[in-house]
């Protein structure tokens, strides 16, 4: 086995992961820990400064309910939550991160996020719900204030987490290596918060080139947190839950700030306006297709509609938003003005949270105030914090869950000392960056009361240890036996790079699991040969060779996409119907089932009989 | 590319152990050449184009070529950022030149406070988190009606 040291750090709490959610379990656990004499750890595979899908930057707050100054109630945020996910959402967990999600925006705004204001001081709104910031540095804000809390000695970076370590059915913590030394990791925890993202590049993405890495969410967002907790054993929903974001075309600059705040439309290539033409196809979809805003999917599903049509290129009509927008000021000194105001407002939207996109419309001579932009809908994502909806099955809390929804502490999965916020937990969609924060600080603090009232350190079997520590470095010793049979390393019939086994999935998940190239459609017979494709691809992860640190970092990344992938497959052929046209289709139960089908489709894996259990869990609907 | 080192400005952060730009890259795709003492992007088809290593290089060594396989040639995008704001210069593709000046943080690095400066609380069995309901500007914690 690769010589490797290993290293033990015994601590209470365990963050695992650095994005918004666990900064914002850093502030709130490191408050009580202190309190009750308890130590907090915090480990990212990146730097916190600039790790998780903030590490780029954000143009805008995409949930602020406005609670202090009555701008919106609890109920109009679940209503507008479950309405957008066609009526699968937990209003309890939704409800909980709403009411903690305001003052995470204000904490945001003390430690130095400029967030625009209006003449009479107030936040300048992009939508009902959406702040509009100066956001190139939101997440350095935000890392400050965690790290700041909990001391630069309890973070460790650039150490990348692979699994749980287990004691029975508690979570005992974590393991891992150092993508730096070779090191191997041992976090011993009495509670294991964990908050790794979503998952991208799970399907294959529309670029083919250099471009394979500018997916709309991050590249390092790898499926980690659905990997840790399907091995812990935890229960698991909205599995089938993926999100696909329409963008702007290619390079996948947010389109919110042109539909919110500037008023822009979207038409076909024959200038139609899709949401207008297409609007009858609606009455197939209610209650949600009846309501407003009218739900992402469906809003994806018209336009593609017209796509299948062969009537694209899709476009943002800027140039004639724009123009409605200046002839709102009858000055011409002022318009002009006024004119600058936009242009700098549109290139800002860019150039704070999607560089490329900036840059594309350099390269192309885009001004947007000339001419239309093409938008497009992307490849799907694992994203349980935005209109996606996947995670680990969570508990509520006690005063506005019912009882089969709470379990003791809040937003803790289902097992044991184990908790999860941002995209790791589920059905609790659009919490966005500041809902995830929220989260995380309320785990921060279920989580320390988790450990006040179960002292005891898990016990952990160190033969299990060593077990993990030669299955997590296999990848190294099977590249080494083998790399000398061939004259070039890349190829080798006794192992599999990271990076061809990353294309393995991803024409699996496209071709037959309803991706880009199958227009978001798929079926019970192809799920049946994805799976059968599937099995073939989890055999040969057994053969993954990493030549260095960082390719061992790859092919567990690659291992983690790829348990989001089998999840994701079993549960949308668990659910016999078809609920988020837009997301996916399934042509063979082309309808929605609202009699027998709405309903939570969770899963659970039991890796000690390596099998997995389907099952339904009803939604209580909290809210009228 | 999508970010590319220059040869002639690169000086490989002084052989401090580890240079900026592998400091920051949350893709882990800077690396150093030990031999000739610059730094380079090991997997281009893996960079999110997010320009941390670009902010953050010392001498200004690192840039970005977009995408080449959707992205015309000639454009380029150019922070500089400060302790307060950021100032992007924009080249297009016909030489036509914008630049736009944006704030980044209002309080000076290094400020931020955990709490806030809100007023805290030592219930650890209450559903208010430690900075609540002050950091909410509310009275309570809200429930559902």
């Amino acid at each position: 086995m690769a010589n490797f040291e290993t290293v033990e750090v015994t601590t209470d709490v365990l963050i695992v992961g650095g994005g918004m959610a666990a900064c914002g379990a850093a502030v709130e656990a490191a408050y009580w820990a202190k309190q009750n004499n308890l130590k907090v750890t915090m480990v990212d595979k990146a730097a916190v400064d600039r790790s998780g899908a903030v590490a780029m930057g954000l143009s805008a707050i995409n949930q602020y309910v406005g609670l202090k100054d009555g701008e919106n109630t609890l109920e109009d945020y679940v209503r507008y939550v479950r309405n957008d996910l066609m009526g699968i959402t937990r209003e309890d967990l939704v409800a909980n991160i709403a009411r903690h999600v305001d003052a995470s925006v204000h904490l945001f705004e003390k430690w130095g996020l400029p967030i625009w204001k209006d003449d009479d001081g107030g936040y300048v709104h992009e939508g009902r719900w959406q702040l509009m910031i100066n956001g190139e540095s939101y997440k350095v804000v935000v890392a400050e204030a965690a790290k700041n809390a909990l001391g630069d000695e309890n973070i460790y970076e650039r150490v990348f987490i692979v699994g749980p370590l287990m004691d029975g059915d508690r979570c005992a913590g974590a393991v891992g290596f150092s993508v730096r030394d070779e090191k191997f990791y041992v976090f011993k925890a009495k509670a294991t918060l964990v908050a790794m993202g979503g998952a991208v590049h799970v399907f294959k993405p529309r670029s083919s080139g250099e471009g394979l890495g500018r997916a709309w969410y991050p590249p390092w967002n790898s499926g980690s947190s659905a990997y840790f907790t399907l091995q812990a054993g935890a229960e698991m929903t909205c599995q089938e839950v993926r999100f696909i974001p329409v963008r702007f075309k290619d390079a996948y600059g947010p389109v919110g700030a042109w539909f919110l705040l500037f008023k822009s439309q979207a038409t076909n290539g024959l200038g139609e306006a899709y949401m207008q033409t297409n609007r009858d196809e609606l009455d197939n979809w209610e209650p949600y297709g009846k309501v407003k805003p009218v739900p992402a999917n469906l809003r994806n599903y018209l336009m593609m509609l017209d796509v299948m049509d062969g009537k694209g290129p899709i476009f943002m009509q800027t140039a004639e938003a724009i123009k409605n927008l200046s002839e709102t000021v009858p000055d011409e000194k002022e318009r002009k003005k006024k004119l600058k105001e936009l242009e700098s407002e549109a290139w800002e939207d860019f150039l704070d949270m999607t560089i490329s996109q900036a840059l594309l419309w350099a390269s192309t001579n885009v001004q947007p105030e000339e001419k239309a932009s093409e938008i497009a809908a992307a490849e799907p994502y694992f994203i349980g914090s935005h209109s996606g909806a996947s995670g680990a099955w969570v508990s509520g809390t006690k005063d506005l869950s019912p009882d089969d929804y709470f379990w003791g502490y809040d937003h803790m999965s289902t097992v044991n000392g184990l908790f999860c916020a941002g995209d790791a937990s589920g059905a609790s969609s659009h919490k966005f960056s500041s809902g995830s924060h929220a989260e995380g600080r309320i785990i921060g603090k279920s989580s320390v009361q988790y450990v006040l009232d179960n002292p005891d350190q898990p016990n952990v079997d160190s033969a299990a240890v060593e077990e993990l520590k030669a299955k997590i470095l296999a990848p190294i010793d099977t590249y080494e036996a083998h790399k000398n049979e061939t004259t070039d390393p890349a190829i080798n019939p006794n192992y599999i790079k990271p990076d061809m086994f990353m294309f393995r999935l991803q024409k699996i998940m496209d071709e037959y699991v309803g991706g880009v190239s199958s227009q978001f459609k798929t079926s019970k017979t192809n799920l049946e040969k994805g799976q059968e494709l599937l099995q073939f691809l989890k055999e040969d992860s057994e053969k993954l060779a990493a030549e260095n640190l960082h390719e061992l970092m790859r092919c567990w990344e690659n291992v983690h996409r790829m348990w989001q992938a089998d999840a994701h497959l079993r549960t949308i052929l668990f659910r016999e119907e078809t609920r988020w046209p837009g997301y996916y289709f399934r042509s063979d139960t082309p309808e929605m089932n609202q009699e027998d089908l709405k309903v939570f489709a969770n899963c659970i894996y039991d890796a000690k009989t390596d099998s997995w259990e389907m099952l339904k869990r009803p939604i209580h609907q909290l809210v009228d | 590319m999508p970010s590319y080192v220059n040869v002639e400005k690169c000086d490989g952060c002084k052989a401090l152990d580890k240079t900026a730009c592998q400091h920051i890259c949350p893709n882990d795709l800077m690396v150093l050449n030990t031999e000739t003492n610059k730094a380079y992007n090991r997997d281009v088809s893996m960079c999110w184009e997010c320009y941390n290593c670009v902010k953050i290089c010392p001498t200004q060594a690192v840039e970005v070529r977009g995408y080449a396989d959707f992205v015309p040639l000639g454009a380029q995008c150019t922070p500089l950022r400060s302790t307060d704001s950021i100032m992007w210069t924009i080249k297009f593709r016909n030489q036509q030149l914008k630049r736009f000046k944006f704030p980044i943080r209002t309080t000076p690095e290094g400020a931020a406070e955990p709490n806030g400066g809100f007023a805290t609380h030592n219930d650890i069995s209450n559903g208010l988190l430690s900075t609540e309901p002050e950091a909410s500007g509310l009275s309570e914690l809200p429930k559902l009606k």
